[in-house]
């Protein structure tokens, strides 16, 4: 039988704010346990939440950014059960009313892009940690982060492989970071998903019985925690046997999915409106002030890079995967763009947009990303800045530079040897593009090799090839190619 | 010296005449004698209260006093305050000392005013008769074998015994008002929001508010006018520009319409009852009030519904209580599940536990709708009651509560019976609205009966008006019990 697979993801952001949701403390990651947990989110008898607007206007800004619906009100509940770390015995989230509701967010995979649906978007407060090592059989309880503020991101079952599911979590994770609403830290926990994993037979209606994954926090675990489980859902079902709902945690070490709890041991959440806290009103104007600081979106980013600079889409598609990129790609065009219409200019010509960014891109795309990877550096701690590696591009543009030489000017500048010009300088790099001084070399050249002149006359176009090198060999590399190749088949031809 | 209100003690202050140190020593000698044999007080830290006098009277020194500048009250002990024990009855807090103050202590703080000690109460304010308390039962100061109402029983005692000029309360279904009428003294719950409920220990959220008990309803205000005002700690406490609540308190009550609820004078009132009630009305028409009949028909349901919805908050406020990180913890235990049931089971008494069993149960998969959401939508046909009552008159008076004081025991074995003392204060809760509760007068027994008025939202400077006024043409609220007095 030929199976479908149906996924959902329920996503954790973190959201970026300074204080916790319902209080003041600090969200500060790595504190020392317990230092940053205040009588609020310790619970102490009396204390009562107050909502932090910071958190809200991220919620906001996330629903516009996926076209979602905003509403207003939204209601606070009470999710109650008792656990060590839950230090009111009941976590504030928000159940039937969620401040976002619907939405959508584009993923592609290879050549297809599609759209996933968003169910909905809820604020709600993160619980505290156990800790089980170190406290000899007894188990230690860590509430710095207690109360950090959440937005639970949850999607329709639209995603049919893993690859999809990845594909939505990252497009996911470059939204949140691309608007500011997170981090995306994923080691630290900022951003985590819970995939909600089913499957049935091709073609039909109804949903399979779904068992949920929990707390998945790199995509790399994603993929395989859904990829094993569909391969045993899809074994277990044709063994003849059912599945039961089920909540259930990967383990990367063996790689397979084991269960945490049956539907039978769920809660009974026993979900109320929180009296402590006012339905949360948000009005046209607060949407209208979050809507003007919003950021161009990666999908229109990404659209607008095709049509402006006339870029691949698989190159828009990389450019726009996070908003560094981007910003560090647009500033490099422009700037490569000014210097080359200066530089240009002395010879009356012109630079053409589409070329400088498509060399931008290609340098960005290819040696600094390469650069970045291999060194594991962010791209904001580059030791080349955008203005830096613009004075590079010029170069080329105008001809001082082939492309080999610039990448030897590159490697100096990535070991911080100064900039382009001073070390084209520094290196006499500097391209020989006089046209007088390479026929100078090329008359030597031919000279010199009169048999290879015989051979290529004869036909032996391979001959060629040996008089371009001796040729650049002369100019110790420092001929320009293309100028090179054109004056030797003059002088061959005549 | 003890036998003076609060604005007697101010302007007595003021004019130099004591000091707060003698003030506050010569109640904390009361407290340790008389306050003992009623149970009013389950902390007094004498070392503490004097070192607020001594400051209070720098202060005055200094020319810094404010009107309640030295002048010593209680504090019903669900506040938290810094450095106070602070157990809201309940040997699940017995131990726990408090590291701040709730908005209301601050302010009083603030004001120079001189803590006493904290008052008895029933168990987390569960209760109508100060018999949960875990530190045992308050007695009556008018009769010792009968109960002082509650939950606010300790601070309604203390303030009627003359221990202390006046003190805290918290009122969530009746808890202000009962007690101050089967003690005789006056008591305000003020409209939801107006006094921040931070650091007041919650029962249940939506219906909790904290307000003044003293001796007159001049008192009242003076104390109101300290415990008001916007905190941006309670979400739910309201943004309104200051106010003098006795500002009105001359006025004359000519044209003054006085609703009666046709409800709150059929089956289930007293007949002691009644007449005193009866009579005070006729007094408030001959200061120049008239009188409309008016109805509340939803009113008979305020105690099922008040019994739905306070349980189910109380259910989930009280979850924090857990021994993990505070308060009793069982001193063996096998495991974490074991550990919850054992702490829980010894630190909560009886009532305690029978409401958050209801309050567990109506917030449950399957009955939620059936409970939870239909006593919320009649809550809203309760409180639209009272907005169509306010319309044909300016205040709503009836009783208080519908027998006298009780004798201890009397209700214990029977739930409905107690829950059913609070029949006439629990729509006041579930509206929103402010109460309060006066003295008009004895039972056969001897035993204080208590008027209730009920204003329109924020109308708490017309009630106090209309209970001054009352105040001058009777004396009720001038009797004291026999142990008080002296």
């Amino acid at each position: 039988m030929k199976w479908e697979v149906v996924i959902g993801l329920e996503t954790h952001a973190q959201l970026s704010t300074v204080s916790k949701i319902f209080s003041g403390a600090s969200t500060a990651f790595g504190a020392e346990p317990n230092t940053q947990a205040c009588g609020v989110d310790i619970a102490l008898p009396g204390v009562l939440p107050v909502l932090n607007t910071g958190a809200v206007e991220r919620a906001i800004r996330f629903g516009l950014a996926v076209g979602a619906k905003i509403n207003s009100p939204s209601i606070f509940a009470r999710k109650n059960y008792f656990y060590p770390d839950l230090p009111k015995g009941y976590q504030i989230s928000q159940y039937e009313l969620p401040i976002v509701e619907g939405g959508t967010i584009t993923i592609q995979v290879g050549d297809t892009e599609k759209t996933v649906r968003l169910t909905r978007a809820h604020l709600e407060e993160d619980a505290g940690k156990s800790l089980h090592e170190d406290f000899h059989g007894r188990t230690g309880i860590d509430l710095n982060r207690a109360g950090t503020p959440l937005l639970e991101i949850v999607s329709e079952p639209d995603m049919r492989s893993a690859e999809e599911a990845v594909a939505y979590a990252r497009a996911l994770h470059t939204l949140v970071r691309w608007i500011d609403v997170c981090d995306g830290n994923m080691q630290e926990g900022s951003f985590r998903c819970d995939a909600n994993v089913s499957v049935r037979p091709a073609g039909s209606e109804k949903l399979g019985t779904r068992r949920e994954i929990k707390n998945l926090n790199s995509f790399r675990f994603l993929q395989q925690a859904i990829e094993y489980e569909v391969r045993w859902q899809i074994g277990e079902l044709e063994d003849g046997r059912a599945i039961q709902q089920a909540t259930v945690l990967f383990d990367p070490d063996t790689g397979e999915t084991r269960m945490m709890r049956t539907k039978e041991d769920a809660h009974d959440y026993r979900y109320f409106p929180d009296p402590d806290l006012l339905p949360l009103e948000v009005t046209a104007e607060r949407i209208a002030v979050v809507r003007s600081v919003m950021p161009e979106l990666p999908q229109a980013m990404k659209s607008r890079f095709v049509d402006e600079y006339k870029l691949p889409d698989y190159d828009a598609a990389l450019l726009t995967a996070s908003k560094e990129t981007a910003s560090y790609f647009e500033e490099t065009t422009r700037i490569t763009f000014d210097a080359a219409k200066v530089l240009l200019g002395i010879a009356g010509k012109e630079p053409v947009l589409s070329g400088v960014a498509k060399l931008a891109a290609n340098w960005l795309i290819g040696e600094i990303a390469s650069r970045l990877n291999s060194g594991g550096i962010e791209l904001a701690d580059s030791p080349i800045k955008p203005g830096q590696l613009a004075k590079l591009l010029a170069r080329i543009l105008d001809q001082t530079l082939s492309s080999k030489m610039a990448r030897e000017v590159f490697d100096a500048m990535w070991a911080g040897e100064g900039d382009a010009d001073a070390i084209i300088a520094a290196k006499g790099l500097k391209q020989i593009s006089d046209s007088g001084e390479i026929e100078k070399i090329v008359d030597q050249v031919l000279a010199a090799n009169t048999q290879q002149v015989a051979d290529f006359r004869a036909g032996k176009e391979k001959a060629f090839n040996s008089l371009v090198g001796q040729v650049m060999k002369a100019s110790r590399g420092k001929a320009n190619p293309q100028q090179v190749n054109d004056i030797l088949r003059r002088r061959l031809a005549g | 010296m003890s036998n003076a209100t609060l604005k007697e003690l101010s302007d007595r202050l003021a004019a130099g005449a004591c000091s707060s140190v003698e003030l506050a020593q010569d109640y904390i000698n009361k407290i340790n004698g008389l306050g003992k044999s009623l149970g009013c007080f389950i902390t007094v830290d004498a070392e503490r209260s004097l070192a607020q006098a001594k400051a209070a009277d720098a202060r005055r020194a200094a020319g810094n006093a404010g009107p309640l500048t030295g002048v010593p009250l209680a504090h019903k002990d669900i506040f938290c305050a810094e450095g106070w024990l602070t157990t809201c009855a309940s040997r699940m807090l017995s131990n726990f000392v408090s590291p701040y103050d709730a908005h209301v202590v601050e302010l009083c703080n603030a004001a120079g005013m001189v803590t006493l000690g904290k008052t008895n109460m029933d168990e987390f304010a569960m209760g109508s008769s100060n018999e949960t308390s875990f530190f045992g039962p308050v007695r009556n100061p008018w009769n010792p074998d009968t109960v002082p109402g509650g939950s606010s029983g300790g601070s309604a005692a203390a303030v009627a015994a003359r221990l202390a000029p006046a003190a805290t309360g918290t009122d969530t279904g009746g808890s202000i008002r009962q007690p101050a009428a089967l003690t005789g003294i006056c008591g305000l719950k003020p409209t939801y929001g107006l006094v921040s409920r931070y650091g007041m220990i919650a029962f249940a959220s939506s219906l909790d508010q904290a307000g003044p008990m003293a001796r007159t309803a001049e008192d009242l205000g003076l104390l109101l006018n300290v415990m008001a005002g916007h905190d941006p700690r309670d979400s739910t406490s309201l943004e309104r520009p200051a106010e003098d609540y006795n500002r009105s308190l001359a006025q004359p009550l000519k044209g003054l319409r006085i609703g009666l609820p046709r409800e709150f004078f059929a089956d289930g009132l007293s007949p002691d009852v009644r007449c005193a009630v009866d009579e005070a009305v006729a007094e408030y028409r001959k200061l120049g009030a008239t009188v409309v009949d008016i109805s509340l028909p939803n009113m008979e349901l305020s105690v099922p519904v008040y019994y739905v919805l306070a349980p189910a908050e109380a259910s989930s406020n009280l979850s924090r209580f857990d021994g993990v990180r505070y308060g009793h913890r069982a001193a063996e235990y096998t495991d974490l599940m074991d550990m919850y049931k054992r702490s829980r089971a010894e630190g909560f008494g009886a009532e305690v536990k029978r409401r958050i069993l209801i309050g567990t149960y109506v917030l449950s998969h399957g009955y939620y709708d059936a409970y939870y959401i239909r006593a919320q939508k009649l809550r809203r046909l309760i409180a639209r009651d009272f907005v169509e009552a306010f319309r044909q008159c300016d205040v709503i008076m009836g009783p208080t509560s519908p027998t006298t004081a009780f004798r201890l025991g009397e209700k214990s074995a029977d739930p409905v019976q107690m829950y059913l003392s609070d029949i006439y204060t629990i729509a006041v809760n579930l509206a929103g609205l402010p109460g309060m509760s006066i003295p008009c007068g004895f039972d056969g027994g001897g035993l204080p009966v208590g008027l209730q008025i009920i204003g329109n939202y924020f109308d708490e400077a017309r009630m106090l008006n209309a209970a001054h006024q009352y105040q001058l043409a009777t004396d009720w609220h001038t009797k004291a019990p026999a142990v008080g007095q002296g």
